[in-house]
């Protein structure tokens, strides 16, 4: 599958990879840290190739509601943007849940609240599983660590989005989306026919034949009784994703004593952190999350039941370890390690956190 | 034996017959309200031009949140004030098929005002129909943007008054200033007569969309006879003597190019209320 290898930035993945993935359309607002996005479409000019629609929107608020209208006649419609600008898309995101429309958000987080600052953070992991807007929805987050996974998880998306008909958002933060690596590059996926849209999505908005009746996309329901039937149907979407779909990557964890839990750029540093603890014997393990939700809750309460204890670290003032703890049931001790603002912990600050924190 | 309904209701005497391109939903909308008038001709339009299988709507928020519910064409339901956003995209990545958006005052020139003015400013090839009844209808009568000065709403219970309140937007001819936009009209569907004016406007507007040249957009004038507080008869009355004034019916653009003599540089009309609604 893997062909070529090229060097580029996250961010630049993340567009290379929808147009491959066969994105039909991109709709976006400028915000640092992640306007290579938009700006790496715009240089490739794909609707000269693969025919997917570029377009730069007025507001946030204006492209997240475009990828509902657009991914609502059953193409695979994306936007990115970071903190500020998916602040502004809540309500757009709680629609396209409610409305069970499928599609794509990146969002490359920095450092807040307001307009805060533009260096990287991790401080929207609440606003990402824990509703952001209102209502009981989840979205399907995931968290790349690198470059490559930035790419790749572009095509795990669109798998995702459709089989359960719910928005992904792919949460990284500006290191990840700034830096560049090496990146293997697949070979391009054609963008779906029409027959195959119909097929993929019989519930989308493509003009009513006279073979069906007509298709209607929304998230209004005004009949309680059914609102509360139609939640359990979205409840038990989530139940089953909680089943099937959790991924994370445990390192060392079979003999450790200590596990250092985080995701994205905070799992790179803590497994930096982990060399320099197993160099001074340490038996250091570190737990990565790569899916935010559905949250890997059965593995880290298998973890808590043979390790001494964990640190959580976050590029936040302590937002996943709510969510570590109850999966723990508060068993160890838990502690949280962050930097935040957009500061960037090193590997020594976390391994002298965890001496001081939880080793003692 | 008695009469019933269906003795009476046989092909053979129906001189006027229910679109096919509406749905058999029962309407919600007031009894005297423009919505079902302009629901319905939009309805023929699509009809008469045999584009059913090729349009889609883009509902708001609003009286007409429901239009999906009406229309046998398939519907996207936006949030508040965002149809013109959705309607881009799906143009933009179905360039075959009809795209229309049905907004209130509310929607379109109040909280969606940013998405209204720059779809047109793009030129999507949209076609934009646009309820005007100066008022918040679904939910209970306030302030909307459009509401005359002087006219009293839940939210101006004493009459809109321009230092609290400031002035009614003529978005329309905001509008027509866009170079995006290729057709602007403003009708009403309160006489019969109305109603062939209004539905040729909006038949034009959707016919446009073939041409590829911007945004159709279609103010239709409605009563709200519930928000104002008047019978129908009386809201209709009331709509030709204050509305008509502030908001002149008629073409606006066409083509492209402004209409001769209608003055879209008005800047505020000083016109009192001939009666105080309420």
């Amino acid at each position: 599958m893997a062909k070529e290898m090229k060097l580029m930035k996250g961010n630049e993945a993340i567009a290379r990879a929808m147009i491959a993935s066969g994105t039909d359309g991109y709709f976006g607002y400028p915000i640092t840290p992640q306007s290579e996005v938009m700006e790496t479409l715009m240089a490739e000019q794909p609707w000269e190739t693969t025919g997917m629609v570029v377009l730069q929107a007025e507001s946030e608020l204006a492209s997240i509601n475009m990828v509902y209208g657009g991914a609502a006649t059953g193409k695979k419609v994306a936007t990115s943007s970071s903190s500020p600008g998916i602040s502004l898309m809540q309500e757009g995101l709680t629609y396209l849940a409610g409305a069970e429309v499928p599609c794509l958000i990146m969002n490359a987080m920095r450092g807040g609240p307001g307009l805060g600052t533009i260096q990287p953070a991790q401080s929207d992991y609440f606003q990402s599983v824990k509703g952001g807007g209102h209502g009981d929805y989840q979205l399907y987050t995931i968290a790349p660590a690198s470059v490559q996974e930035m790419y790749d998880f572009v095509f795990d998306a669109w798998d995702i989005a459709f089989k359960y008909r719910i928005p992904v958002l792919i949460l990284t933060d500006g290191a990840i989306g700034q830096c560049m690596e090496k990146c293997y590059v697949r070979d391009y996926v054609p963008r779906w026919t029409e027959e195959e849209r119909r097929k993929n999505a019989p519930w989308g908005c493509w003009g009513k034949p006279a073979t069906r009746g007509h298709n209607v996309v929304t998230s209004l329901e005004l009949e309680s009784s059914r609102q509360e039937v139609f939640n359990l149907k979205l409840q038990a979407k989530y139940r089953e994703m909680e089943q099937k779909e959790v991924r994370y990557e445990a390192l060392n964890c079979d003999d450790a004593d200590y596990v250092l839990v985080a995701y994205g750029t905070s799992s790179r540093i803590a497994m930096k952190a982990m060399q320099l603890g197993r160099e001074k014997g340490l038996k250091i393990g570190v737990f990565r999350l790569i899916t935010l939700f559905p949250f890997p809750k059965k593995e880290i309460n298998d973890l808590a039941k043979h390790v001494k204890g964990m640190l959580c670290v976050e590029m936040s003032a302590g937002q996943m370890i709510e969510d570590v703890k109850l999966a723990a049931n508060c068993s160890i001790p838990i502690e949280h390690f962050g930097r935040f603002g957009g500061i960037i912990p090193t590997s020594e600050e976390v391994l002298e956190a965890l001496e001081k924190q939880i080793i003692k | 034996m008695a009469i019933m309904n269906q003795d009476i209701v046989k092909p053979e005497n129906l001189v006027y017959t229910k679109t096919k391109v509406l749905t058999d939903a029962v309407m919600h909308y007031c009894p005297g309200c423009g919505h079902g008038t302009t629901h319905r001709i939009v309805a023929e339009v699509i009809d008469e031009l045999g584009i059913q299988d090729k349009t889609v709507g883009i509902a708001p928020v609003g009286c007409s949140v429901l239009a999906y519910n009406y229309f046998d064409v398939d519907f996207e339901e936006a949030a508040h004030g965002r149809a013109p956003a959705l309607a881009t995209a799906v143009k933009r990545l179905n360039p075959d098929l009809f795209v229309f958006t049905y907004q209130g005052d509310g929607d379109l020139a109040a909280i969606g005002t940013a998405e209204t003015i720059h779809a047109c400013n793009r030129g999507e090839n949209i076609t934009m129909v646009f309820i005007n009844n100066g008022i918040y209808g679904m939910t209970g009568g306030q302030m909307a943007p459009t509401t005359l000065i002087g006219m009293k709403s839940q939210t101006t219970p004493f009459g809109r008054n321009v230092e609290r309140n400031g002035y009614p937007l003529r978005i329309t001819e905001l509008l027509a200033t866009l170079p995006g936009t290729y057709y602007v009209t403003r009708q009403s569907v309160h006489t019969p007569a109305a109603v062939r004016k209004a539905k040729a406007a909006i038949k034009k507007g959707f016919e446009n969309q073939k041409l590829k040249k911007g945004v159709s957009f279609i103010e239709i004038l409605s009563s709200c006879n519930s928000g104002w507080k008047m019978t129908p008869v009386q809201a209709n009355k009331w709509m030709e003597e204050n509305m008509f004034p502030n908001y002149p019916v008629g073409d606006i653009k066409v083509d492209g190019k402004i209409v001769e003599n209608v003055d879209i540089n008005r800047i505020v009309v000083d016109h009192p209320l001939t009666v105080v609604n309420q």
